[in-house]
């Protein structure tokens, strides 16, 4: 049963995509669900704390392993049949985690990224469980005790772990495209596009809860290419054509119109191609009830763009809450080499020889990537030598 | 050649001209949905100053063309800065249609221009002529001394105007100095001292006071009452009835119908559904008003109105774009021998009408044409966004296609400026569009869309805002008539 839910592929079953809008370089993509399902509802909890550390595992106090992060807000998802609209507000002031004062700051520690609240209630730090899927990639380090690696790396993994990226507000455009984008009736979700490259997907199960949550996204963390493309022209706001041969009567003219909103659709769904319909590795959070909720990335091939994410698949197979980030070129290039060294046992030289390199090229990779840290000083310095000298 | 390139010439000038009269229709320097404020008034700055600069005559000209009362304050402005035309024909002309401009223009909004004639040091000896003449012609100068003071006062002074009686005194040598015989600056002088004194004061003025003396706001809003106008009662609905516990009795029958629209929109839903059949017949009424004076009878019309998000407007102009919508919705019904109108977003009550949703144009315009409407009249923003540009593609088709005899007429009216454009975003050439700040303009602004569509010629052009220069002069010639015999001061409508 559990594998059926689990995502081999990411698929818009009984979502429709709508025309996009457009502000300066962003483009927004309603995503419009038909039949909303009304056992799947998600509420805002909001954190107003300068850092928060969540305890992977273990007791919340305790050293052990933690994700820090800012985290701005949280999801409180319920299920089940018997829905009620007291859930909102009622049960938002719930005692999360524990605040913590240090100097001027609030610090709040949180236990787990998915706690079970209540019978049938799941507080989640949205992103933030793709994201520790996405830092828990080989993080435990060499399972060899090859000569070349550090002592850190042996003893404590990648330990720690950085990845950046970016708020939402960093973009005064997104503030814009946020304000100014007209929700339709049945969204349930959207596509966003940065000079029209897809950077993030969001989609829930009921509508009511994307309007609640639309804001929200501008408080979300995005890929590096938010900024970087945010320089780039604005993005053309298109316009289909009609046909002139095929229209005869006011009928025809309305076929074609529907025809359009066709198109439009389809051809969104083509620029999110690099996410809907790629095959991506899943992996399973939390079952809460009929429920799955999952992390999953894509291939992580350095030459195409690569998304990580979280997804909430129902038993009947609909897709019913989705959050992706797109990782930058850089975190794809560590994703990479972390796997490939993983593939081959982590030993340098079957390494080099699985990517075509040498071994000296790689251990310098290494090191331009930011994992200078898992090798010994003398190694680096040696390939670094011999690289100068051979040029 | 020469001919060639006349026909070019005029094209061009014709083309300017529709655009800065369009500008002049919708845009009012305030931040929109889509654009700021800034970039609105860096845009309709820049209109105003080339046309000025390349069409004199006619940039005055626009002044009677029915554009909106910050347009109207900007030409008087430059105008005034810019100096007298060399011609004696031109230069009566110009005097004559600033003056009955600012003469038209509500008291508050004709006092900044004066007051901006300082801040913008104009002082030559036409700009004096026209604040004389304006003094001269106002039915009540003690009030508008108390309420206007300090514009009043940047108005004499820089003008070197010669006050009549008391005036004099009670701006320039400080009101304290003595008791004054005109009860209203003896109640201005009092009220600084007794509380009583408050209450013959405009509103506007009595308020500050009223906190000074520490006076309870309940108190003060029921005794004041009287004396509020007509716009101060619709803008206190809310607040008054908050504070005081009762909302000043409005008279829902004296208000335009813009903003008889716009206040029934700013009520809450349950409010709205409650009073449903009082707002309906002040509509109604203020449609038929409307009328009255402006008489337009049309055949079998639909409205395409747009109640998408974008409707909502921004902070600076509340719902106007809606506003607009749901009062063309009732003007257009009493115009029109058959009516129907389509929203973007199916309504089942107009006046239950809320902004939300996106901007479907094509389906109701489609269900417009297959209705079988003589004229389509389209209240939009002009940004349509679900499928985009649809409607641009579907007016062209069907011109080109299904209607190339125009038995079907299509306008686009809209209520906002896009910065970038200079003018109110089109929906393509094949719908003219026309700017429009009130729905009262409609008709006007109807009359002047055969020119934004490309037809007209420059010289037709020019005969159409000649002819509203004649009306314009003799409607102001039999207002000053009628007012002349010192009759009881024109209710204040403070904006």
């Amino acid at each position: 049963m559990g594998d059926a839910r689990l995502l081999k592929k990411l698929e818009l079953s009984g979502l429709r995509l709508a025309p996009s809008q457009v502000w300066g370089g962003l483009r927004l993509v309603p995503v419009l669900r038909d039949s909303p399902r009304e056992d799947l509802r998600f509420a805002r909890r909001t954190y107003d704390d300068a850092l928060s550390v969540v305890t992977l595992s273990g007791e919340l106090t305790v050293t052990g392993l933690k994700y820090v992060s800012y985290i701005p807000h949280g999801l409180v998802m319920t299920w089940g049949p018997r829905q009620s609209d007291a859930i909102y507000g009622t049960q938002l002031q719930v005692r999360d985690g524990k605040r913590v004062k240090v100097g001027p700051f609030s610090v709040r520690l949180l236990h787990r990224m998915v706690r079970r609240e209540d019978k049938q209630q799941l507080r989640m730090l949205p992103l933030h469980v793709a994201m520790e899927g996405f830092l828990a990639l080989q993080f435990g380090g060499p399972d060899v005790a090859w000569a070349e690696y550090s002592r850190e790396a042996l003893s404590q993994g990648l330990d720690p772990r950085i990845e950046t990226s970016v708020p939402g507000w960093a973009s005064s455009a997104l503030d814009g495209a946020l304000r100014t984008f007209e929700l339709h009736e049945r969204q349930v979700g959207m596509l966003l596009f940065n000079a029209d490259v897809l950077l993030s997907a969001f989609i829930v199960a009921h509508p009511e809860d994307y309007r609640a949550l639309h804001r929200t996204l501008l408080e979300d963390f995005y890929g590096e290419l938010l900024l970087q493309y945010g320089f780039l022209g604005d993005a053309p706001e298109l316009g289909l054509s009609l046909d002139d041969k095929r229209i005869a009567s006011l009928e025809d003219l309305r076929t074609e119109v529907t025809r359009m909103r066709r198109d439009w659709a389809d051809f969104h769904a083509f620029m999110a191609g690099g996410l809907f319909g790629v095959e991506v590795a899943s992996e399973r959070v939390y079952d809460a009830g009929p429920f799955l909720l999952q992390r999953f990335r894509t291939g992580l091939v350095p030459s195409q763009e690569n998304h990580v994410g979280e997804a909430i698949v129902h038993e009947d197979g609909t897709l019913d809450y989705l959050k992706t980030y797109r990782l930058s070129a850089a975190q794809t290039r560590r994703a990479y080499l972390l796997q490939q060294l993983a593939l081959s046992g982590w030993k340098l030289d079957a390494t080099a020889e699985r990517l075509g390199a040498t071994r000296d090229d790689l251990v310098l990779r290494l090191r331009n990537a930011g994992f200078g840290y898992l090798l010994k000083e003398h190694v680096l310095e040696a390939a670094t030598r011999r690289q100068a000298r051979g040029r | 050649m020469a001919a060639v390139t006349q026909v070019r010439i005029d094209q061009v000038a014709r083309e300017d001209l529709v655009m800065f009269v369009n500008a002049c229709f919708s845009c009012t320097g305030q931040r929109e949905f889509y654009g700021d404020a800034r970039g609105q008034s860096v845009s309709i700055e820049f209109l105003h100053q080339y046309i000025l600069g390349n069409y004199r005559r006619l940039y005055a000209r626009t002044l009677a063309a029915g554009i909106n009362h910050f347009n109207q304050a900007q030409i008087i402005l430059n105008l005034l800065a810019a100096g007298s035309p060399a011609a004696e024909e031109d230069r009566r002309e110009e005097g004559a249609l600033i003056a009955a401009t600012l003469r038209a223009l509500p008291p508050p909004r004709a006092w900044r221009v004066l007051e901006s004639l300082r801040a913008r040091r104009i002082n030559n000896r036409r700009a004096r002529a026209i604040a004389r003449e304006y003094l001269a012609g106002r039915a009540d100068l003690a009030f508008d001394a108390v309420k206007y003071r300090s514009k009043l006062r940047a108005a004499v002074v820089h003008g070197h105007v010669k006050l009549p009686g008391e005036l004099g005194p009670f701006l320039i040598h400080g009101w304290k100095k003595r008791t004054y015989t005109q009860p209203l600056l003896e109640a201005f002088r009092q009220a600084h001292y007794t509380q009583e004194a408050v209450y013959a004061l405009p509103y506007t003025v009595a308020e500050g006071l009223a906190a000074r003396h520490g006076i309870p706001r309940d108190v003060f809003l029921q005794r004041i009452e009287p004396r509020l106008t007509a716009a101060e009662r619709l803008r206190l609905q809310e607040s008054a009835a908050r504070d005081s516990g009762q909302a000043p009795p409005v008279d829902l029958e004296r208000a335009s119908l813009t903003k008889l629209a716009l206040y029934a929109l700013a009520l809450k839903p349950e409010a709205r559904r409650e009073r449903r059949e009082a707002l309906h017949t002040a509509l109604a009424r203020a449609a038929a008003r409307v009328l009255e004076r402006a008489p337009v009878s049309l055949g079998r019309v639909a409205a395409v109105l747009d109640n998408s998000y974008s409707a909502s407007g921004s902070l600076e102009k509340r719902r106007r774009p809606l506003g607009v919508a749901l009062a063309a919705h009732y003007l257009l019904s009493a115009a029109s021998r058959d009516y129907r109108a389509f929203w973007t977003t199916p309504v089942e009550d107009a006046v239950l009408v809320g902004a939300r949703g996106q901007t479907d144009i094509a389906t109701p315009l489609l269900d417009a044409l297959a209705w079988g409407a003589d004229l389509v009249v389209i209240v939009s923003d002009g940004h349509d966004n679900d499928p985009p540009k649809a409607v641009a593609e579907l007016t062209r088709v069907f011109r080109t296609k299904l209607d190339p005899e125009r038995r079907t007429a299509l306008v686009h009216v809209n209520p906002v400026f896009d910065a970038e454009e200079y003018a109110p975003r089109s929906f393509g050439t094949a719908v003219p569009t026309v700017g429009v700040r009130d729905a009262e303009d409609l008709p006007t602004v109807l009359g002047f869309a055969r020119f934004a569509e490309g037809a007209a010629a420059l010289a037709e052009l020019e005969r159409y805002l000649s002819a509203r220069v004649r009306q314009w002069l003799e409607r102001d010639a039999r207002r000053r008539r009628s007012e002349a015999p010192g009759t009881s001061p024109a209710a204040e409508e403070g904006e």
